[in-house]
């Protein structure tokens, strides 16, 4: 079996700063994560790997910076690792990135591709069933769980909706976004990330992959940030400080004058 | 030429959802704009009936598939159904709500039918060549971007349930019921349910309750707060903290990864007001918030803020509301 786990550096925080004139993420200066629904993936990826056996591949799009999410993730127990790097990704929404990826999976080989559900920084949860889309392969999104059923050679996974769960069965190639609810990633001690140094993180660039130029990057994305703001809160405020008694009491009243009770 | 905005109409176990009709009634102030009808796609099995309802509701015409194949949610037959129906008729827009069903289909289509897709929307303008603009919350709601689409065709987009406003119920309303055939290709249906299990029956639909009496981290014990939401005619709803923690089901969660909520009342008790909670309840018309800490971020959107033990303000309310 050979897992190919996707994953996003993100900005430690969702307080973020916008250039206001190229509308772009000023990430300088910001610590970056793995994001947490994909290090959840790579766990999921290693405890199959660990009971039914399999290769845990990782990879990332990004600057070259991105390097320190692989090696987190090689320290965490990933086999092999590849860096998606050049200037022709730049700028990709979700259907771009996803067609770079996609041609990398391609390349690489898989039966089994994680995502995680969503990225904190973007926040669509759409580069994942893009993805499977471009593969041609089936997804499951809200994975809670994951098991494999090696009798039948299926995995089984369990489904989250808001009011509901599905348990499903997928024979064959297909990929799964992960929850970070699934289970808590593994430690490791700064020791393990020192040893991978010696691993190679391979360099995967525009070059090496079967992908239309016309179809990625900026020039490639058929959503376009037309502008962005931040927000502003306007409220009349009052904050008291009251006995519990008394608070019951206001609360009441207000209730009732707004007809509510 | 791409024409008409359209909806995708979730129905769950035959029943329509919220979403579906607060979309139709977007779809309707945009199509105004632009002279052009508002479609809704339904799909499900047994659900022909409904279709009514999606005219009562805004729509012009409404696409049927009323198929075995589409009774639980599964991606490909849904994604298989709604590509050729759209590839027939050429919308110009297909709104989907952003719940778990619309964020797993939407982004399949958009790579399938190549075209762009914006998540999560709060916001939908229209100018008169027909050309969307979508404003989203992006970073954890730090942040509103407006997103354009101008050069492919369906402009799609996700949509925030509990966001925009459904139109008032016209039965007089007159509309197209068109029954689709779909020619499937079953090959590709390779995930199977085994089985599916309702859950969050105690919480109630939190986006339609009146009223909402929210806990967070600072209630160590919810059960007074699911007898003031009882007393209140109104429903239990959480913070992330207590869903992560297993104390509330997911269903109950107000916020970015949860639901948007707009009630007549919010009540929310031991919530320190993470922006990511306040994406999915600042629109409630009315906010009460108790919290031991006066420095919380909550009491800057609440209308009445009150520093106090949560547990003891909620023992106080039960018992003058006896
Ligand atoms: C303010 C703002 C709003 C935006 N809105 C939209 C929009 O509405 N529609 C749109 O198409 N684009 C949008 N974009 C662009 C989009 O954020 C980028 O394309 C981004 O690279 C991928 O989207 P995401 O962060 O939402 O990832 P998600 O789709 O949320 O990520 C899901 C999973 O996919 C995998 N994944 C995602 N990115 C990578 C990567 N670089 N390398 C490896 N794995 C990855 C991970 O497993 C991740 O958990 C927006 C950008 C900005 C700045
Ligand atoms: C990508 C992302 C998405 C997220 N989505 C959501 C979401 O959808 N919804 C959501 O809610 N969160 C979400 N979060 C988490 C969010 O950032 C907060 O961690 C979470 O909302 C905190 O929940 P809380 O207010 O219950 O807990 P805390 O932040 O721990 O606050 C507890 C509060 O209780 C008060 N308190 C303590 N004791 C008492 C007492 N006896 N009486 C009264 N008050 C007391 C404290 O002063 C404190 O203010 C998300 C986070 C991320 C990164």
């Amino acid at each position: 079996m050979k897992i190919i786990v996707c994953i996003k550096q993100v900005p430690n925080t969702t307080e973020i700063k916008i250039d206001p004139i190229t509308n772009t993420l000023k990430r300088d200066g910001v610590p970056s994560i793995i994001n947490p629904d994909d290090k959840t993936a790579i766990e999921a990826a290693l405890q199959l790997k660990e009971k039914y056996g399999a290769t845990v591949t990782v990879i990332t799009m990004g600057p070259t910076q991105a390097e320190k999410a692989l090696r987190e993730a090689l320290a965490m127990g990933a086999d092999e690792a590849f860096l998606l790097t050049d200037r022709a990704f730049a700028g990709s929404d979700t259907l771009a990135t996803s067609t770079i990826i996609a041609a990398a999976i391609k390349k690489l080989g898989a039966d089994i591709v994680f995502c995680g559900r969503q990225a904190i920084d973007g926040d669509t949860a759409q580069v994942g069933p893009q993805i499977s889309e471009h593969l041609g392969i089936p997804q499951i999104t809200y994975a809670a769980a994951i098991d494999y059923d090696a009798e039948r050679g299926a995995l089984i996974v369990k489904r989250q909706f808001e009011d509901r769960y599905q348990t499903l069965e997928v024979k064959g190639q297909c990929l799964i976004t992960i929850l970070s609810t699934l289970d808590k990633p593994r430690y490791m001690n700064v020791w393990d990330i020192v040893g991978q140094d010696e691993k190679e993180i391979g360099i995967i660039t525009f070059n090496d992959i079967e992908v239309d130029p016309e179809t990625i990057g900026l020039k490639g994305s058929p959503t376009k940030v037309k502008s962005t703001a931040t927000k502003q809160f306007d409220k009349t405020i009052e904050t008291l400080e009251l006995d519990p008694e008394t608070a019951a009491k206001t609360i009441v009243d207000a209730l009732k004058s707004r007809h509510l009770i | 030429m791409a024409k008409n905005i359209w909806v995708f109409c979730e129905q769950r176990d035959g029943e329509i959802q919220n979403v579906a009709l607060e979309l139709l009634g977007v779809a309707r102030e945009l199509a105004e704009k632009t002279g052009e009808k508002v479609g809704a796609i339904l799909l499900g099995h047994n659900i022909k009936g409904k279709a009514a309802d999606l005219i009562a509701y805004g729509a012009d015409e409404v696409h049927v598939v009323d198929d075995e194949r589409l009774g639980m949610f599964v991606t490909e037959p849904y994604a298989q159904a709604v590509t050729q129906i759209a590839k027939e008729h050429t919308p110009s827009v297909i709104l989907f709500g952003a719940t778990s069903i619309g964020r797993d289909l939407a982004p399949r289509l958009s790579a399938r039918l190549k075209t762009g897709l914006t998540a999560d929307c709060t916001k939908l303008e229209m100018d008169e060549e027909g050309n969307l603009f979508m404003t989203r919350p992006a970073f954890g709601g730090n942040l509103f971007a407006t997103i354009i689409c101008p050069d492919h065709r369906p402009q799609m987009s996700t949509v925030r349930p509990g966001v925009m406003k459904k139109l008032d119920r016209d039965d007089f309303r007159k509309g197209e019921v068109v029954e689709e055939n779909i020619a499937w290709d079953e090959s590709k249906f390779s995930v199977t349910v085994l089985e599916e299990v309702a859950e969050c029956q105690t919480c109630g639909q939190i986006e339609n309750a009146k009223l909402l009496v929210s806990c967070g981290r600072g209630v160590k014990d919810v059960a007074p707060a699911r007898e003031l939401a009882l007393k209140l005619g109104g429903s239990v709803a959480s913070s992330r903290a207590l869903v992560d923690a297993g104390v509330m089901d997911h269903g109950c969660q107000v916020g970015q990864t949860g639901k948007t909520v707009r009630p007549q009342a919010y009540l929310a008790f031991g919530i320190s007001g993470a922006i990511q909670h306040l994406a999915g309840m600042e629109e409630s018309e009315f906010i009460v918030a108790v919290n031991t800490d006066k420095n919380a971020p909550i009491f800057k959107v609440a209308n009445l803020g009150i520093v106090a033990d949560a547990a003891a303000v909620l023992k106080n309310l039960n018992k003058i509301l006896q």
